[in-house]
């Protein structure tokens, strides 16, 4: 595959948003040096109809990225209460929707936010956008509130743990691209699809408990979800060949 | 070259466990094969991203005057309390049990307290919620009785392998059986086979909750 260097400065120049990232945030650089592949430039350049709305896409998300690094470096107040204007009101849709009491849900929102403060610094742009960061941190706090449960995950230090293997195609296209581009991709799913993919986010519900509320074959949900899924998972992976989904 | 599992968990498992919807029983089954296995780690981040897209696409709901006020004024205080970890037994530097299966057993391998269920087999019980989670050591070269299952089963390897009519299954592999399949599965004859096993708890439509109250039955 042809590799263009230099490409993502291209990319963000074109896109005409260099103005919304601060010059130190290292989150720019991707993990493996490897540029974007030139299919993604070529389809950048382009006309689409909602060109618009994912330019708005990109810049809210150079724009929390950029928040967050300065609330982990400068400890900025006013950078933290820009995350929580932006994150509290969508907590709390995401909490409601669960289940949980408002009551409860505000509370949880606060523990989201000072956890938010406190681990600021070990976010890392390069590896998720600021709202897969936070997404879960809501949902463990979730876990715990709504059924005492623990939630078993693994441990990256742990001997046992096969390491990754060394050529992630997932790593070549920046981790803000994906999330812009996943933004896109959501508003584009059928709408029987993105119902039911809400559902099995926002609801805490089994997808057999989905189905009955749906009435639909625990079958059908399983398979738009899997379509869903395995169709944001291409687009993310920003590949037209090699994803198997 | 590190061997990567074959077998995987199905995507719609993946995806109640990266939206947290997975009960703790079967998450400890699907969280171990993450550690073996970093394809689905690799899908379950990208799970992880389409909750964090969710989230940013929400419209979201109007919070309490004083919340902001509420969560600046504990920004200088200690963070939110975190569940307590298990106790971490010390480990050599191969574990066979990865994390998180090894906090449950409070240890590796050798910290498993085996009972004989069967002429060779022995089990261990692990204490999780939401379902029956139990250790297997089948002896090498032996089949299971045959056995149909009241509700899913979710089986990892974790030591040796076994064979049944739906492939062999080595470390890492994941085998998820649902009431339809009927199986015998054998374990290979070059060691006893070690493997982790989730089973829905029968007894399924009397409810979520009550199934938790039922005495742990045997399958
Ligand atoms: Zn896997």
């Amino acid at each position: 595959m042809p590799v263009i260097h230099s490409a993502t400065s291209f990319v963000k120049i074109g896109m005409g948003h260099s103005g919304f990232y601060s010059p130190g945030t290292k989150g720019r650089i991707r993990r493996d040096g490897l540029a974007v592949a030139d299919t993604l430039l070529v389809a950048r350049r382009m006309p689409q109809p909602d060109m618009t709305a994912q330019k708005t896409d990109q810049a809210e998300i150079d724009r929390l990225n950029d928040l967050t690094s300065r609330v982990a470096r400068q400890r900025d107040r006013q950078a933290f209460v820009a995350l929580f204007q932006h994150f509290a009101p969508r907590l709390k849709s995401f909490l409601l929707r669960a289940g949980m009491e408002a009551g409860a849900a505000e509370e949880t929102i606060q523990d989201v936010m000072v956890t938010v403060w406190h681990r600021a610094e070990s976010f890392d742009p390069a590896q998720a956008a600021v709202s897969t960061w936070i997404f879960a941190i809501a949902r463990n706090r979730r876990i715990d509130r709504l059924r005492r449960d623990r939630r078993p995950t693994i441990d990256p230090n742990d001997p046992a743990l096969v390491p990754d293997e060394a050529d992630g195609s997932m790593e070549t296209m920046l981790v803000e691209e994906r999330a812009a581009e996943l933004h896109r991709a959501i508003r584009e799913l059928p709408p029987e699809q993105a119902d039911l993919l809400r559902m099995a986010y926002f609801e805490d519900k089994a997808h057999s408990a989905i189905a009955a509320e749906r009435q639909l074959p625990l079958g059908t949900v399983k398979s738009r979800l899997r379509l869903a899924v395995a169709r944001l998972r291409k687009l993310m992976a920003g590949s037209l060949e090699g994803e198997t989904a | 070259m590190t061997n990567t599992p074959h077998h995987h968990p199905d995507s719609d498992l993946l995806l109640a466990y990266a939206a947290g919807t997975l009960a703790e029983a079967p998450s400890l089954v699907v969280a171990t094969h993450l550690a073996l296995c970093p394809h689905c780690r690799a899908e379950v981040a990208g799970m992880e991203a389409i909750g964090g897209a969710l989230l940013s696409a929400d419209a979201g709901m109007a919070v309490s005057d004083g919340l902001l006020s509420d969560v600046l004024s504990r920004l200088d205080g200690p963070p939110p309390a975190e569940a307590p970890r298990r106790r971490l037994a010390p480990v050599g530097p191969a574990p066979v049990l990865p994390e998180p299966l090894r906090s449950y057993i409070g240890g590796d391998i050798d910290h498993i307290r085996w009972r004989r269920t069967i002429p060779g087999l022995h089990e261990a019980n692990v204490k999780c919620s939401g379902g029956a989670v139990r250790m297997m050591r089948i002896r090498s070269g032996m089949g299971m009785p045959q056995h149909t299952h009241r509700g899913d089963e979710f089986t990892l390897v974790l030591a040796g392998g076994f064979s049944d009519d739906t492939g062999h299954y080595l470390r890492g592999d994941f085998a998820a059986t649902d009431p339809s399949v009927d199986h015998r599965p054998v374990a290979d004859d070059d060691g006893d086979c070690i493997c982790i096993a989730f089973t829905d708890a029968p007894l399924r439509l009397t409810g979520r909750f009550l199934r938790w109250l039922n005495p742990l039955m045997r399958v």
